[in-house]
């Protein structure tokens, strides 16, 4: 579970976050929804941690980020905007490094990474520098990292971004497979139609703020005869945002 | 903590290992060092030692008409080349003038009358002092020449029975008091020059790499997502940085040993024996510079948002404890124990005193090892600042 509480957060003159609040549950595939500069980045940003609130608060499994960010990493998942691989490093020694810095044996860690590699079929790759990689590859290489220590919560900054059809698809398959084993996936996009088919919950946002919550079920009932992404257009141009769906 | 330091430290090591660029350019460095040293030496060595043996051809125009001077001249090492495109004193000196010939001898045409005689015989050195090189040369000549004339005039004057010394009333002699090794000094300045170099060089590619390269190719954000604390990865950072400066200076020193054996330094008076126990004292002498070093790179390349502006910065640093060296061996600084605290020129001056061959004196050692070490740690503590604060995400 990640409980987002009135977080502020402001770099120099620049307002990125005025108020979040949200839910994303267990079991879930939630979908952080707004135009570019919304203030989504910055918020998963400080949902892993790397950066500080100025005021609100910010629960991972019931950790407070701020307090205890440690302890609350050691259930996080983040698979990054770029996916921030060792170049030089193969596939696998990828996986390995991060594994090695979760603090998991070398029994484990053998163990989950075969299983990973094998899932996500990198078998073919993954003893292959990182160098060449294609933009799918790399995304998968860094999705099986970001879960070598099983984590209850998975953090994943536009992920299908720079992906191709089948690579999209493939990522959409293994998201439901996570949130079928009870995972809390939190997700960002700009782009309506990527995720209306994946996500359980919508958070949209705008300017640093949520305008509209629910599920694409309940959106629908709520706005009848209006797309969801006509739903979005409005909610972000009501806040003021400029809409780029 | 310890485990999170050494897995980062193994992995950058690795990925280091893997790129070209740090490997080749490491080695170059490497060579370089002992290469420019080498040649160096030759140089000097040949200046300071063999010029006055090195054989001289000069064209001696009526050879014939002296045979014992053109003997003497040749007993050092001053030959006749034989032939000659001209046959008097006009067209001696118009070739000369032209640069065809370097120095031409014309042995006058009544040298022979006038030897016998109580005349002076002549001969004419015809040289063009524009030249820097003919100036030592024609001095060689002049040299010889007079004392042939001087060698002549003294079998004579014993001949007649009279004292040689008549002829010279006074005698100048000289009295060096620079010792050989002082004289080496900018030669030594250069080697803990390259010692220096070759150590922090070693580091530089890993502390950009690991810092504004990882900031660079966004790999620095997850990796702090991890459970593990930021100084931890940071002193993993610059343990594998301080890892490549000390396999750099032990190769170097590998290296500078193995091609000093085969250096003519005992003709400069500079002791060569750099054996073993000086390599690996000097190893000892200077890694405690090393973590200053590593600290310093880290924190600065911490700083450049990419490995291009990092590598600008560091750049400089390297510059910057190769000055004291440079002024202590133009101005011949001695080793003092208040000298022992500047890093940098107290491993410079420590090494000189090995390779002189002279005794280590301990308080030194441990003061240059302690204020490095210490100046090492304030940065690398300040580095830990740094890596506290969100801006290092860039």
């Amino acid at each position: 579970m990640i409980e987002v509480d009135g977080l502020h957060k402001q770099f120099g003159a620049v307002r990125a976050l005025n108020g979040v609040s949200f839910r994303a549950g267990d079991g879930k595939i939630t979908g952080l929804l707004g135009p570019n500069g919304a203030g989504k980045s910055t918020c998963l940003r400080i949902l892993a941690t790397v950066i500080k609130p100025d005021s609100g608060t910010a629960r991972i499994g019931g950790l407070e980020l701020t307090r205890d960010s440690l302890r609350a990493r050691r259930s996080l998942g983040v698979l990054p905007h770029s996916s921030g691989l060792y170049q030089n490093l193969t596939a696998r020694e990828n996986i390995l490094y991060y594994g090695r810095l979760h603090g998991l044996s070398d029994a484990d860690l053998k163990r989950r990474t075969d299983a990973l590699l094998e899932r996500l079929d990198l078998g073919a790759i993954a003893d292959r520098r990182a160098k060449g990689f294609s933009q799918g590859e790399r995304t998968k290489v860094a999705l099986a990292r970001s879960l070598i220590h099983d984590p209850q919560h998975l953090l994943l900054d536009e992920p299908t971004n720079g992906l191709d059809v089948m690579a999209t698809r493939h990522l959409r398959e293994w998201l439901r497979e996570l949130r079928a084993q009870g995972r809390c996936v939190l997700l960002s996009s700009h782009v309506m139609q990527e995720v209306e088919a994946l996500v359980d919950e919508l958070v949209i946002i705008a300017a640093g703020r949520v305008t509209l919550t629910g599920t694409p079920g309940g959106l629908a009932e709520r706005f009848p005869g209006k797309s969801l992404e006509e739903i979005f257009v409005e909610a972000v141009s009501a806040a003021g945002g400029a809409a780029a769906a | 903590m310890i485990a999170t330091l050494l897995t980062v430290c193994r992995k950058e090591i690795i990925e280091t290992l893997r790129e070209r660029r740090a490997i080749v350019s490491l080695l170059f460095g490497l060579l370089l060092g002992p290469a420019v040293f080498a040649v160096l030496i030759n140089v000097v060595v040949k200046q300071n030692v063999s010029a006055a043996e090195e054989p001289l051809s000069i064209v001696i125009l009526g050879s014939e008409r002296a045979p014992n001077l053109v003997a003497f001249l040749k007993a050092r090492n001053i030959r006749d080349v034989g032939r000659a495109e001209f046959t008097d004193l006009d067209g001696a000196a118009a070739a000369v003038a032209a640069g065809r010939n370097d120095l031409v001898l014309v042995i006058d045409e009544r040298y022979d009358d006038d030897f016998g005689t109580e005349q002076a015989a002549r001969v004419t050195l015809i040289l063009d002092r524009s030249k820097n090189r003919t100036t030592s040369r024609a001095q060689r000549v002049r040299g010889a020449v007079d004392a042939y004339s001087q060698q002549i005039g003294t079998l004579r004057l014993v001949a007649t029975g009279s004292s040689p010394a008549l002829l010279r009333p006074l005698v100048l002699d000289e009295y060096d008091v620079s010792t050989p090794a002082g004289r080496s000094a900018l030669l030594l300045g250069v080697l803990t020059y390259f010692l220096l170099f070759a150590t922090l060089s070693g580091g530089l590619h890993l502390a950009i790499d690991s810092t504004a390269g990882e900031r660079e190719r966004k790999s620095l954000e997850p990796l702090l997502t991890l459970p593990v604390s930021r100084n931890a990865v940071l002193f993993g950072k610059m343990t594998a940085t301080l890892f490549f400066m000390l396999v750099s200076l032990d190769l170097t020193l590998a290296a500078f040993k193995f091609s000093l054996a085969r250096m003519p330094l005992d003709q400069l008076g500079m002791s060569s024996s750099f054996d073993f126990r000086a390599a690996v004292l000097a190893f000892a002498v200077i890694a405690p510079i090393a973590p200053l070093g590593a600290a310093l790179m880290t924190l600065i390349a911490s700083f450049s948002k990419t490995y291009r502006e990092a590598q600008t910065y560091l750049t400089f640093v390297l510059l910057v404890p190769t000055m004291p060296v440079m002024f202590a061996s133009m101005l011949n600084v001695e080793p003092a124990q208040k000298l022992m605290w500047i890093p940098s020129l107290s491993q410079h001056l420590l090494v000189t005193m090995l390779i002189k061959g002279q005794p280590l004196v301990p308080s030194y050692v441990a003061l240059s090892a302690g204020s490095s070490l210490a100046l090492g740690a304030a940065v690398a503590w300040l580095a830990t600042r740094l890596y506290q604060r969100e801006a290092i995400l860039g």
